[in-house]
């Protein structure tokens, strides 16, 4: 754990040399999101609902998705990157040094400039809060960091997936984008406005219903039954790590170096 | 201008050798699709007013848009070119005895080209295919159909132009990360990428109806719906004329300026 602590602190150092381009960079991932939310208002504006859910509400599932996807872009995105190692032989690196090889990945790079999107999104997410009559306990206030926790291992986990696709295929997936932003796209909206089939393939596969959509009936009071159990479930979700964890283990056993 | 084709020739044969990449963004771009389709379906559900553009034009429309991703993305672009800028490379390039305007345009082109002709036809061919509703539509008649060509032709050609400005803005910033951004942003959303043109409140609509944005790819798409008019779409024509050569004298004249201006420092 230390030695994670040292590649983020030496990683912002050297991204902090460049601080304009830092900064130029940082404003421009607010924007990105900023410009699809300004879309979803107008959208909100003109059809006042979406299969009876309100523009606040929708907005909360914004927040909690896009906060959980700029994270793990932030802090996983050694994983997201990961081919560029595989086809420059420097896996080989990582390989003979006597850590994990899933640290030093993880630590191989850090991409504080997802900060601006983190920004934009915690407006978002406070400006959605403070405009829906939530009666808050602590119940929920728990149930709403764990869903921001366990989109974020989600994320990482696809990442993790995609990764260890680049041990067989050498060159990076496009595909893996499928899931990566497809599934923030589609997950900034409560699933239930989706086709069933769409919303059990993310809900049992991988597991963004856990995240944003059944924590979320509890958070805004349209559940009855067992607090716990809607408090659990975003945990459940983040169970999903585990298998990618061990998907990764076989892959790097599988590794044959480019050899250049 | 025999140079210019045979630029353009080239790297069209480049662009074409990225079959699996091609094959990859196909399969991203579906699934994109289907996730905005079923967004709209969700918003037309219940709602009480009448849309401005129906949900079947709307669908059509959405995969016109996928298809022709590499027509509108504003994203897109060559590095090389930022390198050949940023590292001084760009000497070589003036010794050409080829005008750089000219030349840089037809290589843009025939990139956004090649990219497109790849992902068009697998996109389209199924997007017809699928079950109702989610199908594809064909334009009401022939005639809508020609237009829809000449239109979206000519917006590529209105698009190239744009992302000229890019590369010369370059040349003045030395890095294209803030013009990337924000071209690519105001540009994405004036061009109706994120929600429809028609779905914007009126007053935005006003906005993008001046800006040049706007006929790249949203006024080829809804020709083809059939969502505007025959002899609206026939003054539009016109009007993207007039937009392409006014951005191409502009363009040339920027990228002379800035080029008068230009140091390349050894090493």
């Amino acid at each position: 754990m230390t030695l994670y602590f040292k590649y983020l602190l030496i990683l912002f150092k050297s991204q902090m040399q460049y601080r304009t381009s830092f900064w130029l960079l940082s404003i421009g991932q607010f924007f990105i999101p900023f410009s699809v939310f300004a879309g979803l208002y107008f959208l909100f504006e003109r059809f006042g609902q979406i299969k009876g859910w309100e523009f606040f509400e929708v907005a909360l599932c914004f927040a909690v998705i896009h906060l959980a996807f700029s994270l793990s872009e932030c802090f996983a995105r050694g994983f997201d990157t990961f081919s560029s190692l595989i086809i420059k032989g420097d896996f080989d690196r990582v390989l003979v040094r006597p850590r994990s090889t899933f640290l030093q990945v993880l630590g191989s790079k850090f991409e504080f400039t997802r900060i601006g999107r983190l920004l934009q999104s915690s407006i978002v997410l406070i400006w959605a809060l403070t405009n829906l009559p939530i009666e808050w306990s602590l119940v929920k206030a728990v149930t709403l960091f764990f869903m921001i926790a366990s989109g974020v291992l989600i994320f990482t986990g696809i990442y993790m997936l995609a990764a260890t696709m680049c041990f067989w295929t050498v060159q990076g997936l496009e595909v893996a984008n499928i899931f990566t932003d497809g599934g923030r796209e589609m997950a900034q909206y409560p699933l239930n406005i989706y086709q069933k089939w769409v919303a059990r393939i993310f809900t049992y596969v991988i597991p963004f219903g856990t995240v944003n959509y059944l924590p979320l009936m509890f958070i805004l009071g349209k559940t009855q039954g067992d607090e716990i159990l809607y408090m659990l479930t975003p945990l459940a979700g983040s169970l999903f790590i585990i298998p990618c964890f061990l998907v990764w283990q076989i892959g790097v056993r599988h590794y044959r170096s480019t050899g250049s | 201008m025999k140079v210019y084709a045979s630029v353009l020739k080239l790297r069209l044969l480049i662009g074409m050798q990225y079959r699996s990449a091609a094959l990859a963004g196909v399969a991203t771009q579906f699934f994109w699709g289907f996730i905005s389709i079923m967004v709209f379906e969700a918003f037309y559900e219940h709602t009480s007013i009448t849309p401005p553009i129906s949900l079947k034009e709307l669908i059509t429309y959405i995969w016109l848009q996928q298809a022709f991703l590499a027509f509108i993305m504003l994203w897109f672009r060559d590095n090389e070119l930022f390198d050949l800028i940023t590292s001084g490379n760009i000497a070589y390039e003036l010794c050409r005895p080829t005008d750089l305007y000219g030349f840089w345009y037809a290589k843009l082109l025939a990139q956004r080209l090649s990219s497109a002709l790849l992902r068009c036809y697998p996109i389209l061919l199924v997007a017809f295919f699928l079950p109702k509703p989610y199908n594809m539509t064909l334009p009401p008649n022939a005639i809508t159909f020609i237009l829809f060509i000449i239109t979206l032709l000519l917006g590529l050609l209105l698009l190239v132009a744009i992302s000229m400005f890019l590369y010369i803005s370059v040349f003045i910033t030395l890095s294209p990360m803030g013009s990337l951004l924000l071209f690519g942003v105001t540009g994405e959303f004036f061009a109706g990428l994120i929600i429809p043109i028609p779905l914007m409140p009126l007053w935005l609509q006003k906005i993008a109806y001046v800006l040049p944005f706007r006929w790249t790819a949203d006024f080829p798409f809804r020709v083809y719906s059939g969502h505007i008019a025959q002899s609206d779409a026939i003054i539009g024509v016109f009007i993207q004329l007039g937009y392409l050569l006014g951005l191409l004298w502009l363009g040339k004249l920027a990228l002379n300026n800035v080029l008068k201006r230009v140091v390349v420092q050894g090493g």
